[in-house]
């Protein structure tokens, strides 16, 4: 399952080398700020984990370093150099692969073009010039065998795939095509078990083949089972900022659930219950 | 990034569980196989009840008729599975027929200066109609019916003032004409039969359509910007330039059936063309396409004018009443949007094997 990662992953990338590091990263839309303070730093083989409720702030970090809207506070770094992301493909060539959990891949296409697609690989450089059909569909379902994943025909819309199996096509995809870190769009959000214990195989493998990874979640009990460091966010910005080794699983799941307000509820409840 | 990492050889082959998918099913998960069961019952159809129809020389005039509407259709079709609607291109293409035609005329110049100027205007037409929509976030729908009505508006004033009338003067007689007739409107005799020039570039058009669309990398990317384009700009799509493009391919393809009507009646109606966007519409729905884009292909769409060419035809050949027309097609429209949301279904559950 893990061939793919071993092949492709980049060989220069060292664990533990820094590959993304976000400094005092701000981000406002117009009169309302949706980030403020972040620092965050993506580890080569390590899974950095985002955890957050609704509206806290994820997505607004992850559009940041997928290029998608740049930030306008504080800076980011790739491989130590200050970047500015003008769109998706510009963080695509800095290694930056972002895999969205509802908009992964295209649902009436096949599973080949949408293994391929954005990278196809083509007889020539002429825009007309034919793709190499072939090779495409033996690469993509050889890549998807090595995963466990056995598409019974190349040729099926990957709409026919399951949930877990959609996610997983696109993580081998990014992977495949030389990305170095990982950004994982809650993967496991919309899954059941079974196909949430696939994707988190996959995502400790990226770890373990040197990929850094930031893993978008609300599910502390997936993220304890494969993150490195835990950021939390709240309102934009970060209430836990922590390394493995100083936080608990409970801990998380306590400030996840609301923390000290939960405490305080508690008590209101209560007395409410008393009274 | 953009380039692969060299893949290692092929793994030693566990026993294939490829499932090998019936023929039958593979045929029926095509996008024209409505249109071609439709075509031929069609087809069928008209052979007993217009004896008129049996000749070559009406079959000839048949596949005329489907190639005017036809060769637009062809990147109508493009731009559907692309996502977009163009109401445009109906009136577009007698624009780019007056502009030619009434430029030439007034200021005396070589016929191909105002083909090219034509062009350059058809062109921009596009572009406008896809970088409004791209950058406003306006359904092309709204976008191109304000098009719409202001090329139509201009089409009838400019006319007007120009002219004096309706319609463009006559250019037969200016230079250039005769290669610019054998280029867009020439009539080849076979025989009895004759076969318009239009035809030709109809199924080179198409032939074109469908290798973009199926074998490029631009086909691939006109399907993804159709089916999810947020998707296909996450994994670097261009997702802005390939749909001006294909606003632009329209307007292409609108500017050369300009130009064909211009070289064949040497004059044009400045009220012409309005309406025929639909038909374009159609032609690209009943042939498969999916009205909300990601779906679709060439010989759909070419099946769809032809039926369009046929039925238009084979009721005068059928002795009917011709005002019966525009009934019958929009039934066919209903049922090629039925049949059409029956196949996305059986595509998109269809569990193989």
């Amino acid at each position: 399952m893990t061939d793919t990662l071993q092949e492709h992953a980049d060989p220069t990338l060292h664990k533990g080398e820094p590959l993304v590091e976000m400094i005092d990263v701000g981000k406002a839309y117009g009169a309302i700020r949706a980030l403020k303070g972040i620092n965050m730093v993506v580890n080569a083989g390590e899974v950095t984990c985002v955890l957050g409720d609704n509206g806290a702030g994820k997505s607004t970090l992850i559009k940041i370093i997928s290029g998608l809207h740049p930030h306008n506070e504080g800076t980011v770094k790739v491989d130590g150099e200050e970047v500015h992301f003008s769109s998706p493909r510009d963080s695509l060539n800095h290694g930056i692969a972002t895999v969205y959990q509802d908009l992964a891949v295209v649902s009436l296409m096949e599973v080949w073009r949408n293994f391929f697609l954005g990278s196809e690989m083509t007889g020539s450089k002429l825009p007309l010039s034919g793709m190499k059909i072939n090779d495409m569909k033996r690469i993509a379902d050889e890549e998807l065998r090595k995963m466990g994943i056995v598409v019974k025909d190349i040729d099926q819309p990957i709409g026919t795939l399951s949930g877990g199996q959609r996610q997983c096509v696109a993580i081998a995809r990014a992977v495949y095509f030389g990305a170095r870190v990982l950004i994982l769009d809650e993967p496991t959000a919309a899954l059941g078990v079974k196909q949430s214990g696939v994707v988190l195989k996959y995502t400790a493998a990226a770890r373990d083949a040197g990929l850094g990874v930031v893993f978008i979640t609300h599910n502390p009990h997936h993220a304890f089972l494969v993150g490195n460091h835990f950021i939390i966010l709240k309102l934009g910005q970060a209430v836990l900022d922590k390394k493995r080794s100083e936080v608990t699983l409970d801990e998380l799941t306590r400030q996840m659930a609301g923390g000290d307000e939960l405490t305080e509820l508690a008590h209101e409840l209560e007395s409410g219950a008393r009274g | 990034m953009s380039t692969p990492v060299k893949t290692a050889p092929p793994t030693p082959a566990e026993a294939s569980n490829r499932v090998q998918v019936s023929w039958t099913t593979r045929l029926l998960g095509r996008p024209e196989i409505g249109a071609l069961v439709a075509a031929i019952v069609i087809f069928i159809f008209f052979l007993i009840v217009a004896p008129a129809f049996r000749t070559p020389a009406s079959f000839f005039t048949v596949l005329y008729q489907a190639s005017t509407i036809g060769i637009v259709a062809v990147a109508v079709g493009m731009l559907m599975i692309g996502g977009e609607f163009d109401l445009s291109a109906g009136v577009l293409v007698t624009s780019a027929g007056l502009l030619n035609g009434m430029l030439c005329y007034q200021l005396g110049l070589n016929l191909w200066v105002g083909v090219i100027i034509s062009l350059a205007f058809c062109l921009g037409v596009g572009f406008t109609n896809g970088y409004l929509v791209m950058r406003t976030g306006i359904p092309s729908f709204l976008i191109t019916l304000g098009t719409f009505f202001v090329l139509q508006g201009a089409n009838l004033g400019v006319t007007k003032l120009v002219t004096g009338s309706v319609s463009s003067p006559n250019i037969s007689q200016m230079d250039g004409y005769t290669t610019l007739n054998f280029i867009f409107a020439h009539e080849f005799k076979i025989g009895p039969v004759s076969l318009s020039i239009t035809v030709i570039w109809w199924l080179l058009f198409v032939f074109l359509s469908a290798w973009i669309l199926q074998r490029t990398k631009i086909g691939n990317w006109i399907f993804a910007v159709g089916g999810n384009a947020a998707s296909a700009r996450a994994v670097g799509v261009p997702v802005t330039r390939a749909k001006i493009g294909l606003f632009m391919t329209v307007s292409f393809l609108c500017w050369f059936t300009g130009m064909h009507y211009l070289y064949r009646f040497n004059t044009l109606q400045a009220g012409n063309g309005v309406g025929n966007e639909f038909l374009y519409i159609i032609a690209a729905v009943v042939g498969g396409t999916l009205l909300t884009g990601g779906y679709g292909n060439a010989w759909g769409v070419a099946i769809g004018a032809f039926i369009f060419g046929m039925t238009s035809l084979c009721i005068v050949y059928a002795g009917w009443d011709p005002n019966w027309f525009k009934a019958f097609l929009g039934v066919m429209l209903l049922l090629a949007v039925m049949v059409n949301l029956y196949v996305k279904r059986l595509s998109t559950l269809r569990k193989v094997g």
